[in-house]
């Protein structure tokens, strides 16, 4: 795996952008300040007649959004996660969710992830506070392919659309035969002892956990979620009844994520023992991408140490 | 304005008052005092102003309004009902469990509102949002949005406004009702955001302040800011809150409490002698 080539789930976002405007001419973008970081750069490079930028105004961006939305026109609109759903909450809750308008908020950086920048901008919150808006859409793509297939796949939808991108270049999972479907979990990894299930970045990481405890003679099976929701109930009862242990792996608060969502499906459903990875209950602090990730566990050895754990305790 | 032409929107203007009233009674609860003030100006709204047609609500081309101050949902309700989007009968059902006539706009449950709203701030974004829509997709349809002066306070106003300017949004329009009073005091005693008139001009936009009760001035302002010269335009308008009930005049505590049956009856018999004078 020397090689392997990585792409930042931003730069997907941008790309997928201008080829989606390239097709259709009924929509528009919207960013606050930050196309080059967000990477809507690339579309407005294209296409500039059809980008509009707010300015660093978020909660007005996202409520013209809807107002936009409101014509029967699609939109995009895009900012750091921090901004697009902390900053601008309300009116994602208020302007867009409650009259249930077709936005796709696309905010990139999210998570620890962010590096250098630190704890301000490190938004391991978002999934949490997007997901508990009635009828929002929440996707965190897992890789390039996904998270082009999101974007296109949230043009199409009907309603509001959170899509969460990274701003590390992460290794490319998928291939042009993906076939990406809203709600539909990916078993990536075949496996009967136990099941690892992860979102975004930290999909690489449960696969290069999974080969890692195969050396241990633990068969464990990875899911990549990238729906959060509405989350597929289906490939997670199933998991919870052909392994009987779960861990969950996510960058982003142990509170109200992928982990909170599995364990609500397992405890309704089949309750089987969860073990929830991701960032605990602290802000985070700044330092390289990588190093971070490390230090807060969201790696792969982190993974194959609380899945074997779990397995021995089972 | 023609003195006939006049006369009828004052008649319907105090028919809307009526529907607030027996709306806000019903309901024991809602906001009369700011829906009292934006009667006259909702009323040329929707009988002189806005292309819509109460038989087909979604029409395309439409003229998009928009209630930033969604508190005053018993004056939309109430020239909706007098407009023809539904029966006035309905405005009895308004916060009742069930109702379509929730207690902030819903665009999804009532026919006629174009944006859900209630949480002040946000409108006038939605608006703007809208008129970027028609400009950038070639349509012609003009966009209104209301708001009231303590909603100026949010910092969400301005940020719509700098980017109207921006954008050259002259097919918008925003109206603020301009009654000095909000819910905690009068603007000063609270946090007057005024001037607005020079706020909104510092903003790159036309201004021009009337008196929200003359029919005369209304028409006026509509029709200098139907001349678009590439400006978003802002009317001040000067009003009284809880205008048209005398006990409900200028009284702070008329913001968002209901009549009880006494003030009910009292208020009925005010607003149907002023009826009387008018017909
Ligand atoms: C964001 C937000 N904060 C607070 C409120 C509560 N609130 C409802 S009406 C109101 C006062 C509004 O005053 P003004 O804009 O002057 O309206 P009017 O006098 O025309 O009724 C407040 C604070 C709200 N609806 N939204
Ligand atoms: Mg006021």
């Amino acid at each position: 795996m020397a090689d392997t080539v990585k792409i930042a789930t931003r730069e997907s976002y941008g790309n997928a952008l201008k080829a989606l405007a390239e097709k259709h001419d009924d929509f528009i973008v919207l960013d606050a300040d930050l196309a080059a970081a967000t990477k809507t750069g690339i579309f407005k490079k294209a296409f500039p007649e059809r980008f509009y930028d707010c300015g660093i105004a978020e909660q007005n961006m996202v409520s013209i959004a809807a107002g936009v939305a409101t014509t029967g026109k699609k939109v995009f609109c895009s900012s750091f996660a921090m901004f697009a759903a902390g900053r601008a909450f309300e009116q994602v809750r208020n302007s867009i969710g409650y009259p249930h308008l077709h936005v796709v908020i696309g905010a990139t950086h999210a998570g620890i992830s962010v590096g250098e920048d630190g704890a301000t901008h490190q938004c391991n919150e978002d999934l949490a506070l997007m997901s508990v808006i009635p009828g929002m859409t929440v996707i965190n793509p897992a890789d390039d392919y996904e998270a082009k297939a999101a974007v296109f796949a949230a043009y199409e939808h009907d309603g509001p659309v959170y899509i969460r991108f990274g701003r590390l270049a992460t290794p490319v999972l998928f291939d042009d035969s993906y076939k990406f479907e809203i709600g539909k979990g990916v078993e990536m990894k075949d496996g009967n002892d136990i099941t690892i299930i992860a979102t975004g970045l930290m999909v690489n990481e449960a696969l290069t956990a999974a080969d890692a405890l195969k050396a241990d003679g633990i068969n464990a099976r990875v899911i990549n979620i990238s729906t959060i929701k509405p989350i597929d109930k289906d490939i997670i009862i199933k998991a919870a009844k052909e392994t009987g242990a779960i861990v969950t792996a996510e960058e982003h608060s142990v509170i109200g994520g992928l982990g909170s969502a599995v364990t609500d499906v397992v405890c309704e459903s089949c309750p089987v023992p969860v073990k929830k990875i991701g960032v605990e209950d602290r802000f985070g602090y700044s330092g390289p991408a990588k190093d971070l990730l490390v230090k807060f566990g969201l790696c792969a050895e982190n993974i194959a140490k609380v899945t074997k754990e779990l397995y021995n305790n089972k | 304005m023609k003195a006939d032409a006049k006369k009828e929107l004052e008649i319907i203007a105090c028919k809307v008052r009526m529907g607030v009233i027996e709306s806000v009674h019903a309901a024991k609860s809602g906001h009369p005092g700011g829906s009292l003030s934006s009667s006259d100006i909702l009323t040329y709204l929707y009988f002189n102003k806005l292309n819509v047609d109460p038989k087909n609500p979604d029409m395309p081309e439409r003229d998009r309004f928009v209630l930033s101050k969604g508190h005053i949902a018993p004056g939309l309700y109430s020239v909706l009902a007098q407009k023809g989007f539904f029966p006035v009968e309905d405005l009895k059902t308004l916060r009742h469990i069930g109702s379509f006539l929730q207690g902030h706009p819903d665009k999804k449950g009532t026919p006629g509102v174009d944006m859900s709203s209630g949480s002040l701030g946000q409108g006038i974004s939605c608006a703007v949002g809208m008129a970027l829509s028609a400009k950038h997709f070639g349509n012609n349809y003009n966009v209104y949005a209301l708001l009231g002066d303590g909603e100026c306070e949010e910092g969400q106003v301005w940020e719509a406004a700098m980017f109207a300017a921006n954008k050259k949004l002259d097919n918008l329009v925003a109206i603020v009702d301009f009654n000095g009073l909000q819910i905690d005091g009068t603007l000063d005693e609270v946090n007057s955001p005024a001037p607005l008139d020079e706020k909104f001009k510092a903003f790159g936009w036309n201004v021009i302040t009337i008196d929200g009760h003359n029919f005369d001035e209304i028409d006026e302002a509509f029709n200098k800011a139907s001349s678009k010269n590439g400006k978003p335009t802002a009317i001040i308008a000067k009003t009284v809150k809880g205008k048209g009930v005398s006990f409900m005049e200028n009284q702070v505590g008329w913001h968002g409490s209901a009549p009880n049956d006494e003030q009910y009856e009292i208020a009925m018999q005010e607003l149907n002698a002023a009826l009387a004078k008018l017909q």
